[in-house]
């Protein structure tokens, strides 16, 4: 096992903070009672769950705690939002607008209901994953009934400018939905200054408990449930809920706000020094999206390797104790590139070689120097292993990333390669 | 981590050849060399043979691929040295898949690739020795 580990994974899970794991605690075992029960038990755990909504509306600035509700988590949350204001809205339309890059469980949602009758528009964004608010207003139609937006890009980390689209909304009376899954927690978020009708976030992305989604939901979002059954959370979302989860994503919530300004500052002096660090010691290597800044979540670094593959260095790398996540290249559920990728207009072979990282507020400036360090070891080894890198050696394929305008493009070289055996190879 | 099991995302196997690649490179003055790409995945994989009185004295490969792949073209190599052509023409991807102790259902189209990539550089071959097939086949027929 790797002498040292690394987790740079922030976005798939992030390890409970003591403070909230021993909030948690006393509601498995001594405050146990379910919140619709009528009974001290019933009513006690139903002001825990109070206390929690206050919370989670105070991390996002909402105006009423009861615009909180609870799901199981970001996905369902999501699907609520986008079917859930989608149905309510049927009557006055069924025309419903995203951005070409919104994470699947809004992407599938909206396949979903577009064999119920409703259509879409996708607004295309940039290179670095930004969208135009102008192109949202020309997607508008008279039959408009909900815009969905994410705040941060999952993949790249680009932050969409969400007050300046809210306006549009605002202004034509539509809903307007923000998934807020890979910002909140990290990135500060108003829903009054943003203009959202409706956002989405989890709280095991900061320093939570897993099992816990949360939708804000303002008047001007009419909403239907989509699961059926008691009237729990004013009958918007049935089942009991999940009590320590949401009593310890609160108070993660009321801790993310307070020590926001720490985390951010943190956080982003370690992508800076990651991204600075990989783009002088790794050669033909590109980071994908906007550059630090304001129009990047600071815990996000996304990088595009050319001539090797994502997943080798993704094995490579955990080898070595640094846990990443993979850009959606050739990883074990999927063949598929990341549609993010494609979106921004990432060369197919560098949509491969793409991994992600993200930031936490235990990682560690020396972390990010042995992350550096040994990125350009496995770089390097997967390199000697790839025939790509020796026809680029020799001149046969050029690099997308510093082109000498010597060979074809990689892309070519492997349509080229592919050739008959390619009907085969994919049925099989 | 407490746990001190060893977590990874293939078998001990397929983490050996990936991480240990057996006949990794080029063959300098290759008999025949095969390079093969995958368009569900867009990996690419190049294998070079030496071959001597019909046999496969060596073999040698480059891969731009996942962990399986690099695998499975590890172990394909492994598996065809020493074979004469005729039975190199007979390789099949299960062969790969059975000596790594099984791929994951998505990960298939690795061991095809290699078997694709085999069968690219002994089709080079025999377009460079025609006589080599025409022995092969009279010594089949014996």
């Amino acid at each position: 096992m790797a002498s040292r580990t690394v987790f740079l994974d922030h976005l798939s899970a992030t390890p409970v903070d003591p403070r909230v794991f021993d909030a948690m605690k006393p509601y498995f075992t001594e405050v146990f009672g379910n919140p619709s029960s009528l009974h001290r038990y019933g009513l006690q755990v139903r002001d825990a769950l109070s206390k929690a909504r206050e919370q989670f509306a105070f991390l996002i600035n909402a105006e009423s705690p009861e615009e909180i509700l609870f799901t199981s988590g970001g996905t369902e949350a999501n699907n609520l939002a986008i079917k859930g204001i989608a149905y309510a809205n049927q009557r006055k339309g069924n025309h419903i607008i995203i951005a070409e890059t919104e994470h699947p469980s809004i992407l599938e949602s909206i396949a979903f209901l577009e064999k119920q009758g409703f259509t879409h528009s996708k607004v295309r964004v940039d290179k670095l994953g930004i969208l135009n608010p102008d192109d949202v207003r020309n997607a508008i139609t008279d039959k408009t009934i909900l815009i969905a937006v994410h705040h941060v890009n999952h993949d790249i980390g680009s932050i969409q400018p969400i007050a300046e689209i809210g306006k549009i909304a605002n202004e034509k009376g539509i809903a307007f939905f923000s998934d807020a899954t890979a910002s909140a927690g990290w990135v500060p978020i108003d829903v009054r200054a943003m203009g959202v009708n409706a956002l989405s976030f989890a709280p095991h992305r900061f320093y939570g408990p897993k099992g816990v989604g949360v939708l804000y939901r303002n008047r001007k979002a009419r909403l239907v449930s989509i699961i059926h059954g008691g009237v729990q959370e004013n009958g918007r979302r049935a089942g009991t809920e999940n009590v320590p989860a949401i009593v310890g994503g609160g108070l993660a919530a009321e801790l993310a706000r307070k020590e926001m300004p720490q985390r951010i500052e943190h956080v982003q002096k370690l992508q800076k020094r990651l991204m600075d660090g990989l783009s002088t010691k790794v050669p033909y290597l590109k980071i994908n999206g906007p550059p630090c800044g304001p129009h990047r979540s600071p815990s996000n670094v996304s990088l595009a390797t050319e001539f090797i593959e994502g997943e080798g260095q993704l094995l490579l790398l955990d080898h070595h104790g640094v846990c990443v996540a993979s850009g959606g290249s050739c990883v074990s559920k999927s063949l598929k590139v990341s549609h993010v990728l494609s979106a921004i207009g990432l060369d197919h072979a560098l949509a491969q070689g793409s991994i992600i990282m993200t930031l936490g507020k235990d990682n560690t400036e020396s972390d990010m120097d042995y992350v550096v360090e040994t990125m350009a070891k496995i770089v390097e080894k997967l390199r000697t292993m790839s025939p790509m890198w020796d026809e680029f050696q020799q001149g046969k394929i050029d690099s997308t990333i510093a082109p000498r305008g010597i060979g074809k493009s990689f892309t070519e070289h492997a349509a080229a390669v592919s050739g008959h055996r390619e009907e085969r190879s994919t049925t099989r | 981590m407490s746990d001190t099991k060893e977590y990874t995302l293939y078998n001990d196997k397929v983490m050996d050849h990936f991480m240990n690649p057996r006949n990794m490179g080029d063959i300098q003055d290759a008999d025949g060399v095969g390079e093969v790409g995958a368009a569900a995945c867009g990996d690419i994989m190049k294998i070079s043979l030496k071959i001597q009185d019909g046999k496969i004295q060596d073999a040698r490969f480059k891969t731009f691929g996942c962990g399986s792949a690099i695998a499975s073209s590890s172990m394909a190599t492994e598996l065809i040295k020493g074979r004469t052509i005729e039975d190199a023409l007979k390789f099949s991807n299960q062969e790969v898949v059975d000596a790594l102790g099984g791929l994951p259902p998505v990960k298939i189209h690795c061991s095809v690739l290699a078997e694709e990539a085999l069968k690219a550089a002994l089709e080079d071959y025999v377009k460079k020795h025609p006589e080599a097939v025409e022995h092969a086949e009279t010594a089949a027929t014996k």
